[in-house]
């Protein structure tokens, strides 16, 4: 409340994000035309000059996969800058773009954020430079985020969150609890947990988490932007698919079998630590955060696959985060910064380093298939081997779930609307209607024609 | 006559050096506050102009943007929020403060020196370290409050729920600037001529008359400039509610104070020139806060 301060750097804020569009529109020309075609000499000139490239990304000692790619190309060199993770790396990101200068040449981009840096047309099409033969090389869903409807290739796969449930068998064997195989056990499990001791629920709902929310809905085969292209915006959000999974998390927090604390708080750290939470949903990325989240917990934990809707069906599974390295269209030494993401999340001994130390779940199927990372035995999980366990999980997530092209919006909307009324255990159906209502509105109003079923 | 002449005289003789030496004495400091403040002010007011929409592009659009932050409910009732918090919380902090400036400087506190920097450490404590302090301790499961509350077999109220989130928003704020506003008063005491005193001693006056009649009457001024900087500082409210934000994501919504609208608006929906004029549109609701605040005391101190 500090009056200097808050105002200043309040309007400073302000200041840099408004003097973006004066840079652009004052040179109509925008970035350097990006190469259609690029040959073997064209790369060979571009990696043997001595060039500079930055890179923004959150993930905590990447540079030995950089020192890899400087060893192979020593004249060129990238800078890593940590801008932050999430919200604030987009809000940077978005800032310098606008800009016109200041933007990185490669920056970790989330899946879901892909559709929302390709509407500004911030993305650069790695085809050129050979991305489209990588195709094989990744699981189906995970290239299929990345590929654009005109078959570009818009970033390439660094990790990946296939959902499954961790849960403390300490807790499931002291209560008696079969392992949830639909979701039906699953609610069963929760009312007949929480009936039991009060002070456990059978799993926490967190009410501003999107992505989480996504991951539901995907799973359930909601889909509720396909279809969308360029400034034509398809919004279903009263589909069949996704009214039973909001209807479901309503009944069980209405009825309070559920809790609906925020993640990521202290609240929530010691909650896991604590066992008030008996299970968490949740994706490939998460077994290694929890054991030094919940370090107090070691041994007692385990992993499923999802609960499923159909249980006579084939399993569904669906992907919360996960990232990639995109190229910024921007930037004015293309090659380089395209090869750079490519050899980073292709090259074998740099995917192996990013499995294996800075704790990324892979999305290449030479990883997925290696029995020395599927088959390694996790402490924390009484020695199940976690991570082929996820690797099957990959091959079930559908792969046609599309993003809308400003997700952080859907995502604040969510937030306001649905996860509201989950912590206020009041009917979320209901406040389904008012997100895909504010989905519409500002879609109309960012120009978008808005097309419901 | 002679005097005006005189001056019209006199000019030419100094005129020469004194605007020329004074002008760059000035000039480092307009040099930054007119490429960090005028420009990006100005920038911002002709951006308000326009709507820049992620399909169909750039469109001259005159006053629309202002038109719809008149009539727009979020906005106001972040504005109102903020009102609110203002007349919570500032008479609260302002009179803490006077209290402890008076105690103080009646000197009969013993260990004077170690409560005036007791009272002025949470000041230096940064904003963000305070919020974050304060979020662990309204924790509603493992906070300390909840704690005890617990060992006495009764729960602590809910200070994240949405019926007390403005209250645990202005104690925060009472902790970090009571210390502020302590020292201002405090030291414009320390300013008032000690005749005064002595001649209300005389008068027989005691410490309470004294403070009644001196001290209070003559710290008129340091209230009110700490009155106008609450008045900023409040209607401006965005670190600590972003911060706590994270805690109760469904209590503080994207407008839950208007700097916090307007940060959104821009960083969250890409609505940059909406933000431009919601910005505006609060600067005036400030500056015609504060003038309005100003003339009416100053009205009533003439009369």
């Amino acid at each position: 409340m500090n009056p200097r301060l808050s105002r200043r750097s309040a309007a400073k804020g302000v200041a840099a994000a408004l003097a973006g569009p004066l840079a652009l529109s004052a040179c109509n020309s925008g970035p350097p035309a990006p190469p259609t075609h690029v040959t073997q000499s064209d790369i060979d000139k571009a990696m043997s000059t001595p060039t500079e490239i930055n890179f923004w990304t959150w993930v905590a000692n990447i540079d030995q996969e950089v020192a890899l790619f400087q060893e192979l190309y020593p004249d060129i060199t990238v800078n890593i800058v940590n801008a932050g993770q999430g919200a604030p790396h987009y809000a940077k990101l978005r800032t310098a773009l606008r800009a016109g200068n200041g933007a990185p040449d490669v920056a970790q981009l989330e899946f879901q954020m892909i559709p929302s840096f390709t509407i500004t047309d911030h993305l650069l099409d790695l085809r050129p430079f050979g991305a489209g033969d990588l195709a094989d090389q990744f699981v189906d869903f995970a290239w299929s985020q990345v590929s654009g409807e005109g078959g570009e290739v818009w970033a390439i796969p660094q990790d990946t969150g296939p959902m499954g449930m961790l849960y403390r068998t300490d807790i499931f064997e002291a209560h008696n609890l079969e392992i949830p195989e639909t979701w039906d056990e699953f609610a069963a499990a929760a009312r007949d947990l929480h009936e039991a001791d009060p002070e456990i629920f059978l799993t926490n709902l967190p009410p501003a988490q999107g992505g989480f929310y996504a991951a539901l809905l995907w799973q359930a085969g909601s889909n509720p932007f396909a279809g969308s292209s360029g400034g034509d915006f398809h919004l279903d959000l009263g589909s069949e698919e996704a009214v039973r999974v909001t209807r479901y998390w309503s009944d069980l927090a209405e009825e309070g079998l559920v809790s609906v604390d925020p993640d990521y708080t202290d609240q929530w750290y010691q909650a896991l630590n604590n066992g008030k939470y008996a299970a968490w949903l949740a994706p490939a990325w998460a077994p290694s955060f929890l054991s030094t989240a919940a370090s107090s917990t070691s041994g007692n934990w385990r992993v499923a696959p999802l609960p499923q809707w159909d249980a006579t069906a084939a399993p569904a599974s669906s992907n919360w985060g996960g990232s990639t390295s995109a190229v910024m269209s921007t930037t004015e030494n293309p090659i380089p910064a395209a090869l750079f993401a490519q050899f980073l999340n292709t090259d074998v001994e740099s995917t192996t380093k990013l499995a294996n130390e800075q704790l990324l779940y892979p999305p290449t199927t030479a990883l997925l298939e290696d029995p020395e990372f599927t088959g390694r035995p996790l402490e924390f999980y009484g020695g199940q081997e976690v991570n082929a366990l996820f690797a099957e999980i990959s091959e079930t997530v559908s792969d046609d779930f599309q993003w809308s092209p400003f997700q952080d919006q859907v995502y604040a909307e969510f937030t306001e609307t649905v996860g509201t009324a989950f912590t206020e255990r009041t009917d979320a159906v209901a406040a389904l209607e008012e997100w895909a209502e504010r989905i519409k509105e500002y879609a109309e109003f960012q120009g978008f024609t808005v097309r419901q079923p | 006559m002679t005097t005006t002449s005189n001056a019209a005289q006199a000019k030419p003789v100094t005129g020469r050096r004194r605007p020329l030496a004074g002008y760059l004495f000035v000039a480092p400091f307009m040099l930054v506050f007119a490429a960090m403040f005028v420009v990006p002010l100005l920038y911002a007011a002709y951006f308000s102009l326009f709507r820049e929409q992620l399909v169909g592009g750039t469109i001259f659009v005159g006053f629309e943007n202002y038109a719809r932050a008149f009539g727009d409910a979020e906005l106001w009732s972040g504005v109102a929020r903020v009102g609110m918090f203002f007349l919570l919380q500032v008479p609260l902090m302002l009179v803490a403060a006077l209290v402890f400036a008076l105690v103080l400087d009646t000197g009969l506190a013993r260990l004077s020196r170690v409560a005036r920097l007791g009272i002025f450490v949470p000041y230096a404590v940064p904003g963000v370290i305070a919020t974050l302090m304060w979020g662990f301790l309204y924790g509603p499961d493992f906070g300390p409050f909840a704690q005890i509350a617990d060992m006495f077999g009764t729960a602590a109220p809910d200070f994240l729920g949405p019926n007390l989130m403005l209250g645990s928003l202005a104690n925060i704020v009472f902790w970090e600037f009571t210390g502020y506003n302590m020292v201002i008063l405090f030291a414009a005491l320390r300013a008032v001529p000690t005749e005064l005193y002595e001649a209300a001693s005389v008068d027989g006056a005691g410490q309470w008359r004294t403070a009644w009649s001196i001290k209070i009457p003559s710290l008129r001024p340091a209230l009110m400039v700490c009155l106008i900087f609450s008045i900023i500082g409040a209607f401006q409210l965005f670190n600590e509610p972003n911060l706590m934000a994270s805690l109760a994501p469904t209590v503080i919504d994207s407008a839950y104070t208007p700097n916090l609208y307007a940060y959104n608006l821009a960083f969250v929906g890409q609505e940059y020139n909406y933000a431009a004029a919601v910005s505006f549109v609060l600067g005036l609701v400030i500056l015609t806060g504060s003038y309005a605040f100003m003339f009416v005391t100053n009205r009533r101190s003439r009369s």
